[in-house]
């Protein structure tokens, strides 16, 4: 029958596929908030940041250099993306923006297909991170403990910087009425530069995490990532940091649980579940948990 | 009676055509050929909702796959079953219908379940429709793969008979392209242009924006739904992974590039898709850069989002020729 160590594996399994949906999920937010784009291509940046971080690697860094510089490296590409995707198109239909980001997640894909091959590849953990804390029958990976303390870390340090520091206050303004802001003296582009820079680092550190989790990257790691995440901050009120990653630990709850305490033949219904928690919430409360109603007219 | 002149005379033409190709054309080329006209009967139904209607669906191949399952089973000869679906419940062990009419029920079992999920997902808007469609999307994948009895999961039904022929999928893409011109050319489809402009201000005149969403919705699906029926007895082979996140985009990028504001863009990004697919194929597999191709289209989708927004075909093909053949004279400004 279930143990209590089964139940606490799980709940260890979840907090931590909860924190990276929730990683991911916060880059979707902020992005979201300020132009109004659910931006695809998010998961894409996952991927593409692990890569970063083996592309280092092979160089011969050291581990704890190539994880900020992959985290530098996905964020000047998620500037970049903005700037020569999304930037045309600023002023135009909201929809021409998700097809776009649509149109970005399938050319960073193939583009690391044909670069590294659409072999999975090893993705080696620092030696720090390697161990097993064991007590009993219970077992925690250092790699858990890290994301689940990173991923807390993160958002306290993100709470702060929208509430203290004058550039994130500027975000959240920029995210409340874009017009307003700009007649207020902030310089939107850049405003909207910084979120794609902070959501994609963030995205490329959860790439790290979810490389380190699970052993290997290849091309499509980042699908099912982004689209949970992407579900995640809608369930959590989009545009809302809290909201995201209260969205995104829901999320990796249902999964796990779902998973793990269903009779093993309905396992394969995971995804299903994730979608059938986002329109039952979508029906209950539109807007999500933590999202304020708009009326557009 | 213009319009029906007019019908008769592009069935005819069309007719002859596909009289050549069914007799001289090579089989590869015509089973191409083939596939293209699915994929067009796919565009030019997701063309409806997508397009005209501004219900942004990334559901359709959900839709399809319904059909092409529903269309298999039903088709799939009596004395095979027993060994083929062991588990099959009882009221399908014996449910047996001749290929058109299988075709339909796959399209109306499809309508229907656009119909059912319809009334919670078409009250969402924008981006979240298209995630609850996705949803949709997802969830229909994750039941084939574990409805075993009926769907066989992962190992997917082989051995459909091949009914399908190029006919068979051409009538149907006539089909298609007749019934959402006629309702695009009418009151209804001017109050769904109506809604995809403005629905506030199509409401405050008196249109019911629930309804005719509801109706591009469930329409769209129905074709959806048929078209994944002449899938089935094509390929006489279905599995999930035929009905995955990769088919839906590209049908959204045959769409979107072929223009989804009118029903010639529709099917011209489908034969423009399968051309060009064509064309490059030879490269990807010469180079060994596996992945080109999708590489391609998703620069060709961006670049179309930037410089073409409303894709290739802007206005209908016919009002394009007569402007051609109007050449010469001052083009007039619409």
């Amino acid at each position: 029958m279930v143990s209590a160590t089964y139940i606490l594996d799980l709940f260890i399994g979840s907090f931590v596929l909860g924190s990276m949906y929730a990683l991911l999920a916060i880059g979707m937010s902020i992005i979201y908030g300020i132009l109004r784009l659910i931006n695809f291509a998010h998961g894409a940046m996952l991927m593409v940041g692990a890569y970063f971080y083996i592309m280092f690697l092979a160089m011969g860094l050291d581990p704890i250099l190539s994880l900020p510089l992959s985290m530098a490296l996905g964020a000047v590409l998620g500037v970049a993306i903005d700037f020569f995707a999304y930037r045309p198109l600023r002023g135009g239909p909201e929809l021409s923006m998700l097809i776009t980001s649509l149109g970005v997640y399938i050319f960073l894909e193939n583009l690391v297909r044909i670069i590294a091959t659409p072999q999975p590849r090893v993705f080696p953990l620092p030696e720090f991170l390697k161990g097993v804390y064991r007590y009993g029958d219970f077992s925690v990976r250092v790699i858990e403990i890290f994301t689940i303390v990173s991923t807390l870390i993160l958002f306290a340090a993100l709470v702060l910087f929208f509430t203290k520091t004058k550039v994130g206050i500027a975000m959240r303004a920029t995210a409340d009425d874009l017009e307003a802001s700009v007649l207020m003296g902030i310089d939107a582009n850049r405003i909207i530069m910084i979120a794609f820079a902070l959501a994609s680092m963030v995205a490329a550190l959860t790439g790290f995490l979810w490389g380190g989790m699970y052993g290997q990257v290849d091309p499509t790691t980042g699908f099912m990532p982004g689209v949970k995440a992407f579900i995640a901050a809608v369930v959590g009120g989009i545009g809302s940091l809290t909201g995201s990653v209260l969205g995104g630990y829901i999320l990796g709850y249902a999964e796990i649980y779902s998973v793990g305490l269903l009779p093993p033949e309905y396992s394969g219904l995971r995804d299903g579940i994730s979608f059938l928690i986002l329109i039952i919430i979508l029906l209950i409360r539109p807007y999500g948990l933590f999202g304020r109603e708009v009326e557009r007219v | 009676m213009r319009d029906a002149k007019r019908v008769l005379l592009t069935a005819l033409v069309g007719a002859a055509f596909l009289l050549l190709i069914d007799n001289f054309a090579s089989g590869y080329h015509k089973y191409l050929i083939e596939l293209m006209g699915i994929y067009a009967i796919l565009t030019v139904s997701l063309g409806l909702t997508n397009g005209f209607t501004d219900v942004f669906s990334l559901g359709h191949v959900g839709f399809m796959a319904v059909g092409a399952y529903t269309a298999a089973l039903l088709t799939f000869p009596l004395e095979k079953r027993p060994n083929y679906f062991p588990e099959l419940p009882e009221i399908l062990k014996g449910a047996y219908l001749p290929y058109p009419a299988a075709l339909i029920v796959g399209g109306l079992l499809a309508a229907a379940i656009a119909f059912v999920i319809g009334f919670p997902v078409l009250r969402l808007r924008g981006h979240y429709l298209a995630v609850a469609t996705l949803g949709f999307m997802a969830v229909v994948y994750s039941l084939l793969l574990n409805l075993e009895p009926i769907t066989r999961g992962a190992l997917g039904i082989s051995g459909i008979p091949e009914y399908t022929n190029i006919w068979w999928i051409y009538l149907w893409l006539g089909l298609t392209i007749y019934v959402t011109w006629r309702i695009v050319d009418s009151y209804h489809g001017r109050a769904m242009v109506a809604i995809r402009e403005d629905s506030i201000a199509a409401q405050s005149l008196g249109i019911d924006t629930f309804r005719y969403r509801l109706m591009a919705f469930v329409i769209g699906a129905f074709f959806a739904g048929v078209a994944g029926g002449l899938y089935a007895h094509l390929i006489t082979l279905i599995d999930p992974r035929a009905f995955s996140f990769v088919l839906t985009f590209n049908v959204i990028i045959m769409l979107i590039v072929g223009g989804m504001y009118t029903i010639s863009g529709a099917w011209l990004g489908a034969v423009l898709f399968t051309v060009l697919m064509q064309a490059l194929k030879p490269v990807e597999e010469s180079t060994g850069l596996y992945g080109l191709v999708e590489l391609i289209f998703s620069a060709l989708l961006v670049a179309i989002m930037i410089y073409k927004p409303r894709g290739i075909l802007e206005e209908e093909l016919p009002a394009v020729v007569r402007r051609w053949l109007k050449a010469g004279e001052k083009p007039e400004r619409s």
